[in-house]
């Protein structure tokens, strides 16, 4: 306490130093006068008096610096002593300290950016209550090379009571479900639950009750739990929204709570982020089927274990009951499907598929820091040559060194923070800007904001960087040849040998720093630009997809749409309606699946093959689209052999499908697959009532095409008619010169005309969805591209500033050189052979590192090899054209010296 | 010449205090003289440590200073003692005289006491 106590003391003391002083000093005056008076009244002279007086006294001078160092902190006195001086120094030279800032605060400021993102994705990206403890459960069976197939009820409750977790949900991956009752019907992102699914997470509703975690009841209980944001925007913030009814797929629900405003579902695909509506179920009892074990839920399970368990010590445990259920279940686990069930933390499952390349981000974004600081740390040696008599002075009168790299340091973190405040407050005003940039697919985007985490961290990289790349120049500068700078610093300048040194290491490092960027960036653009080219295999041309929803109530004779029959009906009356709009040349139906690029999670069917064994969950799965017949000739997508779809294939004639190529090759390699029957394990709805197993038989096959992603060549897929299987996904395809803003309306009109309570939502250019489907590809390219351009920029400045320094050092020998004959030309090749060798030293160090981080990449490219000839060379070409443009003008004005003026002035 | 012992670090503060108390307000001047005087030119008081140590009580408010005017005329800072002052002044005094008196009874030990 007495310690603190003293240190606030000699704080205050701080402020009131001068004062103090002062008080000393006129009471020792006081004290001399009267001391002196007293002696003269003793009988001394007035000068003996005097002298008595002072000898009496002690030495004035020791007692105050005493007085002073006891009664204030040093420390921060010579700090502040110190900002005072470096703010001058600042002040002094404008030009210096702006593009210093200004380099500052482009890396910090990017590099804050970029950490923004990364801090709402990566590092918090489950908003729930100790997420450590939450995990994803995923069934595997290698065996068949199948992953995720999703859990099975009977599976679920063993997990239940392994005694591993404190709670296992199950639930749907997000899927759409249509609300009516209001003024239009709406289409909202739902998800189907367990019960404890909410529990689970952690999260409890701000109004009503989320649902009984115990609730056993089979099918859907009948009760809603709804965002807040469908609450606000539906139901205008009704705070008496508990009990009211809620119409969806022609189900009544009721509402039993209002989740909080922050509230988001898992991230992992589309529908999960939107979700807006969330039912429990038992996942047993209508419309889901039967409980067993073969028969895996398209659906995921999250589980939150016990407290204090480790993913690894969790999975131990769970591989020992897979063992024992293995045995247990010989038949629903054959050996050759190697059932295994994998734990993963659930973050990872959100965040996984953005990792790499935010890695890569935040990779490229450090590396325009360093190449920042780099440059600064030049600038700061640059100056040293001007500030060398200062320092040498100053050193002369006694100033010790590390006093001087104090002083030194002091000015280069005042630096740093001033740039780092500097990037912060731009980013700040331009933020709204930014979040334009970044793709709407990243998981979070909407938690990404500039708060105190972000800002601390801003803080800290200022303060590291500027201690670091203020450090090394500080010391350099500091150690000054004090004899030497006096004499010759008058005259023309020669600076130390360790300062040039340093500096020309420096400019090999940024030069190399940015060749590892511009590779990346050139590497990344390829790839892009080779998806971009990509022939994707249909044609999407002028084709806008309009989506619409069928309801599809829990129980199956609810549902006027049940049968394909039955659907058929609205769906030819939709198309002929369709057909006669202004501008419509053709017009398709196909469910979600069918849409190219357009959903993040295609359903995948198992596909099961005439005369080859397999159980249903070990058979592969397969991608299959419902279409209409006219699909294949709207998208352009050619019949190779066999036939197409007629409107003579209906849900009583024998069930029949065109594969692609991929399937083709894939499931009867050296096979003519015509002809070939094939069973999908149709969806549960359908299963329930077909008692005859459903084959069906191939009929035609259509060249691949890339609907699932630009970057997979061919996607085995296998196409039924929507004649024949109702699907309730539905897209609209309509090519022709279509104003986008008026054909939803209009396209609308037309669908409600045929029946009212169907939504009818969200026209999409094809063309749109498919550069929509590389945002996350071209937001990285754009991105590092940038940052590359920023490195060449700055590193084309760092390699200038050090010819500059070069040429000016030399000046004098220069100017001898030309007095004594040397042509001019020779003077350029001499400055330019000096920017060259830098160049290529920056080049090779560059190549070198360049080749790991391509290597480190090579998940993000396509197309393209990591050790791409053509962009190594063109980038070290540029880098050296630039490199020798950056020491021409420099090498320019060696050549035109004029010897007789230099000479005379130095 | 015999060297005069030093003042015992911590009794100055002692000192004025209690110069402070029985003269009341002093200026810094006068303080000096006093102690010289009471200690009868046995302690070599350095009168130049003073005035920082008189700042410092006035910064822990021990004492407090205003101007007046001195006995010749002249105008000069008077210090005194302040409430705070007093009290430090009798824990200061109390510590002492235990101090004192624990040397005392070591003095007056004998070998048979302590057996």
């Amino acid at each position: 306490m007495k310690i603190l106590r003293r240190f606030f003391i000699r704080l205050s003391n701080l402020a009131t130093e001068r004062g103090t002083d002062q008080r000393l000093q006129e009471e020792i005056a006081e004290h001399l006068v009267l001391q002196t008076e007293e002696n003269m009244r003793g009988g001394m002279t007035p000068s003996e008096a005097r002298r008595q007086a002072t000898l009496k006294f002690g030495p004035a001078q020791a007692i105050r610096e005493r007085h002073h160092a006891e009664q204030s902190i040093p420390f921060i006195e010579n700090l502040l002593f110190d900002l005072r001086y470096a703010v001058r120094m600042l002040l002094r030279s404008p030009g210096f300290s702006f593009i210093a800032i200004a380099t500052i605060a482009l890396g910090i400021g990017a590099t804050t950016a970029i950490y923004s993102v990364i801090d709402a994705t990566l590092l918090h990206p489950l908003p729930y209550p100790n997420p450590a403890e939450l995990v994803r459960v995923m069934d595997d069976l290698p065996g068949v090379g199948a992953q995720d197939v999703g859990i099975s009820v009977p599976e679920w409750r063993d997990l239940e009571s392994a005694g591993i977790f404190q709670s296992v949900s199950v639930s749907g991956t997000g899927a759409d479900v249509n609300l009516t009752g209001s003024a239009q019907p709406e289409r909202l992102s739902y998800k189907h639950a367990t019960p404890n699914y909410f529990t689970v997470l952690g999260v409890d509703a701000q109004l009503g009750r989320t649902f009984d975690p115990h609730d056993a009841t089979p099918g859907f209980n009948l009760e809603a739990v709804i965002s807040d944001g469908l609450w606000r925007r539906e139901f205008g913030a009704d705070p008496h929204i508990v009990g009211k009814a809620l119409r969806l797929d022609n189900d009544v629900y009721h509402v039993v709570g209002v989740m909080p405003r922050g509230f988001r579902d898992l991230g992992s695909t589309s529908e999960e982020r939107n979700t807006e509506v969330w039912l429990g179920a038992g996942m047993a009892g209508l419309p889901f089927p039967p409980p067993r074990r073969g028969l895996r839920l398209q659906s995921r399970a999250v589980a939150r274990l016990k407290p204090g368990l480790s993913i690894a010590a969790a999975q131990e445990h769970l591989d020992a009951l897979v063992e024992s259920l293995k045995k247990q279940y010989p038949e629903e686990y054959p050996s050759q499907a190697a059932w295994t069930v994998r734990l993963t933390p659930l973050s990872e499952s959100v965040v996984g598929s953005v990792r790499q390349s935010l890695i890569l981000l935040f990779g490229a974004v450090g590396l325009v820091l360093l190449i920042s600081c780099v440059n600064v740390a030049n600038l700061l040696l640059a100056r040293a040559s001007v500030r060398g008599r200062e320092i040498a002075v100053r050193h002369a009168l006694g100033a010790q060194r590390t006093r001087l790299i104090r002083q030194l340091l002091t000015e280069s973190l005042l630096l740093f923070l001033l740039g780092g405040i500097a990037g912060c407050a731009i980013l700040f005003f331009t933020r709204k800007f930014l979040l334009q940039l970044v793709p709407e697919s990243l998981p979070h985007m909407n938690d990404i904001s500039i708060n105190w985490g972000v800002l601390a961290f801003a803080l800290a990289v200022s303060v590291a960087a500027g201690t670091i790349f203020g450090l090394a120049p500080a010391w350099l500068m500091s150690s000054v040849d004090l004899i030497g700078t006096l004499r010759q610093e008058g005259r023309g300048s020669v600076g130390s040998h360790g300062r040039t040194r340093a500096r020309q290491i420096l400019v090999i490092s940024e030069l190399a720093l940015s060749l590892v960027l511009m590779v990346a960036a050139g590497l990344l653009l390829r790839s892009f630009w080779d998806l971009f080219k990509v022939q994707p295999g249909f044609n999407p041309d002028r084709v806008v997809a309009i989506q619409t929803w069928l309801p599809g109530p829990n129980d199956p004779s609810q549902d006027i749409y049940r049968t394909a029959t039955q659907e058929s009906v609205l769906l030819r009356e939709v198309l002929r309606r369709s057909r006669i709009l202004p501008g419509v040349e053709e017009a398709a139906i196909g469910d979600v699946d069918a849409l190219p690029l357009g959903h993040s999670n295609p359903g995948t069917l198992p596909l099961i093959r005439e005369g080859i064994e397999t159980m249903d969950n070990q058979a592969p799965v397969i991608h299959s689209p419902i279409v209409s017949p006219e699909y294949f000739h709207l998208l352009g997508m050619p019949l190779l052999r066999g036939r197409l779809f007629s409107d003579q294939d209906l849900e009583d004639t024998p069930q029949v499908a065109v594969i692609n190529q991929a399937a083709a090759r894939t499931y009867w390699p050296n096979q003519d697959p015509l002809g070939k029957r094939v069973r999908l394990h149709l969806d549960a709805r359908e299963l329930l009532n077909s008692a005859k197993p459903a084959w069906t038989t191939i009929v035609g096959v259509i060249a691949d095409a890339r609907t699932e992603s630009l970057a997979d060549v061919a996607t085995p897929q296998i196409y039924r008619s929507v004649y024949q299987h109702p699907a309730k996904s539905l897209a609209i395809f309509l090519r022709g010169q279509l104003d986008p803003s008026t054909i939803l309306e209009q396209e609308r009109s037309q669908v409600q005309a045929v029946d009212p309570e169907l939504p009818v939502f969200r026209a999409e250019a094809l063309g749109d969805v498919l550069s929509t489907s590389l945002s996350v590809r071209r937001f990285s390219m754009e991105m590092v591209a940038f940052f590359a351009a920023t490195a060449l920029l700055l590193a084309g400045l760092g390699i200038y500033g050090t010819i500059s320094y070069v040429v000016n050092e030399r000046r004098r020998e220069i100017a001898v050189r030309l007095a004594l004959g040397a042509q001019r030309g020779n003077i350029l090749k001499m400055v330019l052979r000096r920017g060259l060798g830098l160049a290529a030293a920056g080049a090779g160090l560059g190549v070198a590192g360049a080749l790991i981080v391509s290597h480190l990449m090579t998940g993000l490219l396509y197309g393209v090899s990591p050790t791409d000839l053509p962009t190594f060379a063109g980038v070290t070409l540029v880098l050296t054209t630039v490199a020798l443009a950056a020491s021409y003008i420099p090498a320019l004005r060696a050549m035109r010296l004029d010897p007789i003026t230099t000479l005379h002035s130095e | 010449m015999k060297e005069k012992p030093d003042v015992l670090q911590g009794t100055l503060t002692l000192m004025v205090l209690k110069t402070l108390d029985v003269l009341g307000a002093q200026h810094g001047w006068g303080i000096a003289r006093r102690i010289e005087q009471i200690s009868e030119d046995l302690l070599a008081v350095n009168q130049g440590t003073l005035y920082p140590l008189l700042l410092k009580l006035e910064h822990e408010g021990s004492i407090a200073s205003e101007w007046g005017v001195s006995e010749n005329n002249r105008r000069a800072r008077f210090y005194r003692l302040t409430a705070a002052g007093r009290k430090q002044l009798q824990a200061e005094a109390r510590d002492w005289e235990q101090t004192a008196a624990i040397i005392a009874r070591f003095f007056n030990v004998k070998a048979e006491d302590l057996t």
